[in-house]
């Protein structure tokens, strides 16, 4: 394992993506889960405030999440999401926008009720191609704090 | 109509159930949480879930589907009654949410919504930021998930 609880130390940082947001993906999201009619066609996005056929913010945070597994939750004894203190969608994700972006470690704990995990709160950041932010999201992750509890 | 005068604050609105298959947590698991205890049932058990579970995103989206769900026969009910029905806008974002428990492949979970303030935006004139309560309640009365959402609303 690339990463152990120890190197999510406040203030260290992973990158996130790059990840290209096609029209598909945001269409088939929409269809199970967000059926609007601005994340269903492009003509609608563009007469909605949007201004183009526009991701769910939904679909946002299931890329963001899949940007988080990918850079460093594949490669860390991560056990669980805890929970989001704020999720702001800032400016629309559209069809054809790449996002990338950084996650910063905020605190770095030990539980207290959980023998062997640790608790870390984490800052996600998202930008578009033209480096607006587009999501911003703090939540909070329980690891193992070692390889024992890790496989237990 | 504004939505606070159809629904008044602290009244919880029932939007709807949806049933979690394993094959729909996979299937969301595969393209945006491919961690194991979301992806294989022998796995799982292994993990402190103890067994194959949503990812709490697909809990939280599913709250989405739920509600359009729900307001598109609210809409089609106030249109019959000859009411306007409310203008809702896109949401800035939501704080506080909680995976309180874990959602299980097999589980149903119901899906609420409870109105607790409405305030006309200063810089916005027309516009109007309503805060709701949002929650996801399983088969056993347990609740899995809660967020406060914030959601715009015009005139």
């Amino acid at each position: 394992m690339k990463y152990g609880f120890e190197d999510f130390t406040p203030g260290r940082s992973f990158p996130l993506g790059p990840k290209l947001v096609t029209a598909e993906e945001i269409i088939e999201f929409a269809e199970e889960f967000d059926p609007q009619p601005m994340h269903l066609s492009e003509e609608a996005g563009k007469a909605s405030i949007l201004g183009g056929l526009a991701a769910s913010g939904w679909h946002t945070c299931g890329m963001l999440m899949r940007m988080t597994v990918d850079s460093y939750i594949s490669h860390s004894p991560s056990q669980a999401g805890l929970g989001v203190d704020l999720v702001e969608w800032k400016k629309p994700v559209l069809a054809g926008d790449t996002l990338s972006g950084t996650t910063t470690v905020i605190e770095q704990r030990v539980s207290k009720t959980r023998p062997g995990m640790g608790v870390v709160k984490l800052r996600h950041e998202l930008q578009n191609q033209r480096g607006e932010i587009v999501c911003i999201a703090e939540l909070n992750a329980m690891l193992a704090t070692s390889a024992e509890t890790a496989s237990a | 109509m504004k939505f606070i005068d159809l629904y008044p604050t602290d009244v919880r609105l029932e939007l709807g159930t949806i049933h979690f298959s394993a094959a729909s947590i996979i299937r969301y698991a595969e393209k945006f949480d491919p961690q194991s205890f979301h992806l294989d049932a022998e796995a799982a058990k292994n993990s402190v879930f103890e067994g194959l579970c949503a990812s709490g995103w697909q809990t939280s989206a599913s709250w989405m589907k739920c509600f359009l769900n729900f307001w598109s026969k609210e809409a089609r009910r106030l249109v019959a009654q000859g009411i306007e029905p409310p203008k809702l806008g896109p949401s800035p974002g939501f704080r506080n949410l909680k995976w309180l428990r874990p959602v299980y492949a097999g589980d149903d979970v119901t899906y609420f919504t409870t109105m607790k303030a409405s305030r006309a935006l200063a810089s916005r004139p027309g516009t109007y930021m309503n805060t709701t309560l949002n929650e996801g309640v399983n088969q056993h009365g347990d609740v899995v998930v809660t967020f406060e959402s914030n959601d715009l609303e015009f005139d």
